[in-house]
Order: C-alpha cells, then sequence, then structure tokens
C-alpha cells in the first residue's frame, strides 16, 4: 500500500512533536527545572514514528530508558509527560517514575524500562494476551542495539517465535551502547541476522527515514495481525546527543561521525521530500511546526504550574486494592 | 472433614479460580495435566525453561488484563530472572503511578531436608520482604494452600508463593467447599502460656512436635504460624508474646538478615510488649553456609524439634 500525503504530513508532525519535546526537556534539564536523568531521542524519530504510524490505538508497545519518542509517537499526552519530567503530581506517574518510566496504559503504552532488556518479556506477554483474546490486536517492543546481547533478546524471540505471537521486535540500532561501539559488541553486521536463529524473519531498515520504517513496519505488523506470527525490525539509526543529558556521560563518539550523521535528519530529509514532491507548502510546514511549539510550550506551563506531591505520597500506592 | 495433600490443595485451588475467572492463565516449563486437560493448552501453557522470559511475560499478560499464575518450580530459579521480579514486577505499581494493576501469582518452592544440594535448597523470604511490591504466602497445611493461593489469585498485585519442598504429600483437611483465607492473619497453631513460638512453613510442624514434647515436661507452648509474611500480622505476635512474655522464632533460612530478625525486631520495637518481654527472644535458623549435600550435614544445619525445645528452655531459663 503506497503512503498516502496525510500520512507523510503525520508524520512529520509526530517527529516534530518528538524533536521539540526532547529540544525542550534538554534545556529544562540543563537549567534543572528537571532532576534526575533524561535521555534524548533527538536523531531516531523516525523509528518510533514510522512504527507506531501502523499502530492502532489497542496495540500495546513497550519502550526503554529513551522513551519519550514512543510514547508521543502512541499518543501519549505532553502535558502528562513533561510534568512527569518534573516530578510533579500531575505527571503520568504522580511523580513516582520520571523520564525513564512513563507509561500511558490508555493508549497501550506499558511503560518505559530503565533495565535494558527487560522490556521484551512484558511485550511477549503482551502480545500472549493479544493472542488468548482472539482478535487482531499487536504488541511492538522496542530496544536498542545493547538489549540484543541481553539474555531477555534470545529468550523472548524465542518464546515468540514458538508460540507464533503477534508481536514486532523494533530493535533501534544507534550504534553504541553508552559509548561502547555497536560494532564492539557485536559479531554479526545486522542485528537482524539473528532472526534466523528463532525462525522469523528479520528486516533491516534506514531507521532514519520514515517512509521506509513506516513501509517495513507496515509489512510486519501486517504479517502479525494475520497470526503468522513475530518479526524482528532492526532499524539502523542514530542518537545526536550523549548517552544521557547528565555531564556525568562523557562524549567519546567522533565528531566527524556525529555530524555525518546530522546531515541525515530524519525530519530534515522528510521535510525536503514533502516540498519537493510537493506534498506540502513551506508555510505550511512552517505552520505545524508553530503548532509543535506552541503544544510544547503548553506542556512546560501546564508543568511549571502543577503541584509538587506531598512528601508523604511516597508512601502510597505500593499495593493495588 | 476430608483429608487433602498439600499438592492437591493446590490443585484445587488453581483449578477453582480457572473456573471461577477466564482471564486466569497459567505457565511453567511442565504442564499440569489435569488443569491443562480442562482448560486448554492455550491457557495452561508450557514454556520453555525462560524464566526471564516468562516471569516477565507473566507481567505483560496482567497489564494487559489477564491474572497470570506461573510456577517457577524451584525457589533457586528465581534468581535467573530476578530483574523481571525485583525491578519490573514489584515496581511497576508504584513506579508507574498506580495505571494499572498486576494480579500474578508467583509459585515457587522452598526449604531443604531432601539432599538436593545448596543450588535446589533455599528459603530465601527475607531477600523479597524487603522488595515492597510484591506480597508473600508461606502456606504450612492443605486448608491454607487451597486458601490462600485462591485469595493470591484474585489479588491485584504481585504474590509469591512460598510453597515447602517436604509438604508436598502431607496430608491435612481442606473443605471441599468454596473458602479463602485473607492475608495477613496469623494462624494460632497451639495454645500455650509459657512461651510464644513463632515459625514458619515446614518449622510449624517442627514447632508443633517440640510443643507436644515440651508439654510432657510440663512447659506450655503457644505455636503461630504467620501464613503470609507480606503483609505480617504483627498484632497477632505482639499478642502472643504480651501474654507468654517470651519469645522464640523458628525459620529454615540462614539466620543474618532474615525473617526471624524481622519477627524479633517486630516484638522488641513494640514498647508496649517489649516491657513484657521475661526474657531475650531467641532465634533457630539455619546457620549461615549454602545447605550442603550429604545428609548428615544437612541435618545439622536444619532446625529441628531438639533445637527448638534447646531454644524453648533458653528462653525460660
Amino acid at each position: 500500500m503506497p503512503i498516502e500525503p496525510q500520512d507523510l504530513i503525520e508524520m512529520y508532525k509526530t517527529m516534530l512533536t518528538i524533536r521539540r519535546f526532547e529540544e525542550r526537556a534538554a534545556r529544562e534539564y540543563e537549567e534543572r527545572h528537571i532532576p534526575g536523568i533524561v535521555h534524548s531521542y533527538i536523531g531516531q524519530e523516525a523509528t518510533a514514528t514510522g512504527v507506531c504510524a501502523n499502530l492502532r490505538l489497542d496495540d500495546r508497545i513497550v519502550s526503554t530508558h529513551r522513551g519519550h519518542g514512543h510514547c508521543i509517537a502512541k499518543g501519549a499526552d505532553l502535558k502528562r509527560m513533561m510534568a512527569e519530567l518534573y516530578g510533579r503530581k500531575t505527571g503520568y506517574c504522580k511523580g513516582k517514575g520520571g523520564s525513564m518510566h512513563i507509561a500511558d496504559f490508555s493508549v497501550g503504552m506499558l511503560g518505559a524500562n530503565g533495565i535494558v532488556g527487560a522490556g521484551l518479556p512484558i511485550a511477549v506477554g503482551a502480545a500472549m494476551a493479544a493472542q488468548l483474546e482472539g482478535g487482531d490486536r499487536v504488541a511492538a517492543v522496542f530496544f536498542g542495539d545493547g538489549a540484543c546481547q541481553e539474555g531477555t533478546f534470545h529468550e523472548s524471540l524465542n518464546l515468540a517465535s514458538i508460540w507464533k505471537l503477534p508481536i514486532v521486535f523494533v530493535c533501534e540500532n544507534n550504534g553504541y551502547g553508552v559509548n561502547t561501539p555497536a560494532e564492539y559488541s557485536i559479531p554479526v553486521k545486522d542485528i537482524a541476522d539473528r532472526a534466523a536463529a528463532y525462525a522469523m524473519p528479520g528486516v533491516v531498515v534506514d531507521g532514519n527515514d520514515a517512509a521506509a520504517v513506516y513501509e517495513a513496519a507496515g509489512r510486519v505488523v501486517k504479517a502479525a495481525r494475520a497470526g503468522k506470527g513475530p518479526a524482528l525490525l532492526e532499524c539502523k539509526t542514530y542518537r545526536w546527543r550523549r548517552h544521557a543529558e547528565s555531564k556525568a556521560f562523557a562524549e567519546l563518539r567522533p565528531t566527524g561521525e556525529i555530524e555525518a550523521w546530522k546531515s541525515r535528519c530524519p525530519i530534515a530529509s522528510l521535510e525536503r521530500r514533502l516540498l519537493e514532491e510537493g506534498m506540502a507548502t513551506g508555510q505550511e510546514l512552517a505552520d505545524i511546526d508553530s503548532q509543535v511549539l506552541a503544544l510544547i510550550e503548553e506542556a512546560v506551563r501546564f508543568a511549571e504550574a502543577s503541584p509538587w506531591p506531598a512528601p508523604e505520597d511516597a508512601l502510597e500506592g505500593v499495593y493495588s486494592v | 472433614m476430608r483429608e487433602i495433600t498439600y499438592a492437591e490443595a493446590a490443585a484445587e485451588a488453581l483449578r477453582e479460580e480457572f473456573r471461577r475467572d477466564d482471564r486466569t492463565v497459567h505457565l511453567s516449563t511442565d504442564a499440569p495435566l489435569q488443569l491443562q486437560k480442562e482448560f486448554g493448552r492455550d491457557r495452561v501453557r508450557v514454556t520453555p525453561i525462560s524464566e526471564s522470559a516468562f516471569v516477565g511475560a507473566a507481567i505483560g499478560l496482567a497489564g494487559s488484563g489477564f491474572r497470570p499464575v506461573v510456577n517457577i518450580r524451584m525457589a533457586t530459579f528465581m534468581f535467573v530472572a530476578m530483574d523481571q521480579f525485583i525491578n519490573q514486577a514489584a515496581k511497576i505499581t508504584y513506579m508507574f503511578g498506580g495505571q494499572a494493576r498486576f494480579p500474578i501469582v508467583y509459585r515457587v518452592s522452598v526449604g531443604a531436608g531432601m539432599s538436593m544440594a545448596a543450588q535446589h535448597s533455599i528459603s530465601p523470604y527475607s531477600m523479597f520482604m524487603n522488595i515492597p511490591g510484591i506480597k508473600l504466602i508461606i502456606p504450612s497445611t492443605p486448608y491454607d494452600m487451597k486458601g490462600l493461593l485462591k485469595t493470591a489469585i484474585r489479588d491485584n498485585n504481585p504474590v509469591l508463593s512460598f510453597e515447602h519442598t517436604a509438604l508436598g504429600q502431607v496430608k491435612g483437611e481442606a473443605p471441599e467447599e468454596e473458602y479463602t483465607i485473607p492475608f495477613g492473619k496469623a494462624a494460632l497453631r497451639r495454645q500455650g502460656s509459657d512461651v510464644t513460638v513463632v515459625a514458619l512453613a515446614n518449622m510449624v510442624h517442627v514447632a508443633l512436635e517440640a510443643a507436644r514434647e515440651l508439654e510432657k515436661e510440663g512447659v506450655s507452648v503457644e505455636v503461630i504460624d504467620p501464613r503470609t509474611l507480606v503483609p505480617l500480622d504483627k498484632a497477632s505476635i505482639r499478642e502472643s508474646v504480651a501474654r507468654t512474655g517470651r519469645l522464640v522464632v523458628v525459620d529454615e533460612a540462614c539466620q543474618t538478615g532474615g525473617a526471624a530478625a524481622e519477627i524479633a525486631s517486630v516484638v522488641v520495637e513494640d514498647s508496649q510488649t517489649f516491657k513484657r518481654l521475661r526474657s531475650a527472644p531467641v532465634r533457630v535458623c539455619a546457620p549461615d553456609v549454602p545447605i550442603p549435600y550429604s545428609p548428615p550435614m544437612e541435618k545439622f544445619v536444619l532446625p529441628d524439634k531438639q533445637r527448638v525445645m534447646a531454644a524453648v528452655k533458653e528462653a525460660l531459663k
């Protein structure tokens, strides 16, 4: 199915929302309005966007420590996300989770995760739930190249395969586990090759090309919906910023490499395509940016105006009733 | 009343709850055949030996509206999947601000005494008592197994069921009809007036044997079985000790940092109960060693009737 111009414009808007959210989060972190730690998704926007554009509200995803992009692409509310980053009572987790633990079960976002590789088994469970329900729901789980050396990666692909679960394993290969190059940690050139060991399709796609991710994810999501089982989708991409915003994480990657990837900006390249193919005018795209910036500003205002949790709220909510 | 084994009581609890709620599902590395026969291979699903994957899958199932029961077999196998227990299952209710419920039952067999050696023998209660977010049940009789397991399956939180290996074929009374046992209510196994013995799992039976023996010597021992460690029925323990003035805690886990230490603290930190103490609390636990294989050594490290009797006499000094 060819991509409609409207789909591309929607994806452009989603990617820009992620970019502007992350730029603002970095700034507010720098100004100490956001405590703790923030892992920026800048540079990888096309992956979350292209995959989630194939998902319905009732499909479920599981995310990572670098999870803001997945939340936004799945439809989470910017205000409650920003409020969570600010540690406020109005945040998604009432200030108990922060950047690494945003979840919105109402849009099928089953949680970011601070432990590398830990989300895969959880997503397998969500996919098993979809299978037991008997409909055509699917699950998708995002994880980095670093997670692919964890046991959970192998166990989860294996389980999903033997049970023919409706799940897409989305590896966002951004080339580094903190500062250790993937080519050091991983003996195969393409992580997608590992899919063969679990008898499922392994697909490599340019993770900076939203349309390509959309199409590749579309095929495997469709197969999963049809009961044909799981797939491993490897999106080759790059993060522009250091591992996390904190200066505690040194930037050890070559400057030239970072600049080269910046010249392959997923948003700028989609923008060029939209303009070249006459799908949007410069003014229309500028309007989208203004709308997005207004939404981010509104989210920040909401977070700033939101109350702090009462200190003793810390004692609430360990158990569900 | 009808008598069934501890293992049969567990099977009956599962069968009843699976009939009651079609959102229940079962994961284990070997199928419980009767359950699978009645509810099918999809709902009663066999997993490969992939502890991290299926312990975590239960979380995803629960977060998606199901009520998984996972049989992990040996408690020692849990350690392969500790991230999924501790960082995931225990924390996500709180960490996500209570957005979703995670009703999961993880069943594990605990204890020693079968010459299974260190990697198949452990009673790791206190490790999990120190991790908020998981409830802990520790049935010591068929009656409690059925009632506690049914409550666990209906609970909206992760529950870890510690089931003692040595009790599997032990018979006891358990009604055929429907009943549940609330969490946080200790069982008074034997009334007494001289010493309170709080015992866990198989040690409840050891403590009862000791109490019967001591009765012949004119010592009246009260035996309390907490039945659940999280929540812990502090009030019943304190009330008993306030009456007897003496506390012995019997647990076959290693002594350092164990559940027995917590139970002793519950008593001594409460000033009202503390004032009533007539002697220092005594712990009867395993020494701080991995469980050895050879029967004479294994028997040596596990608390037995003689050690419990000696501890009671120590408390009476």
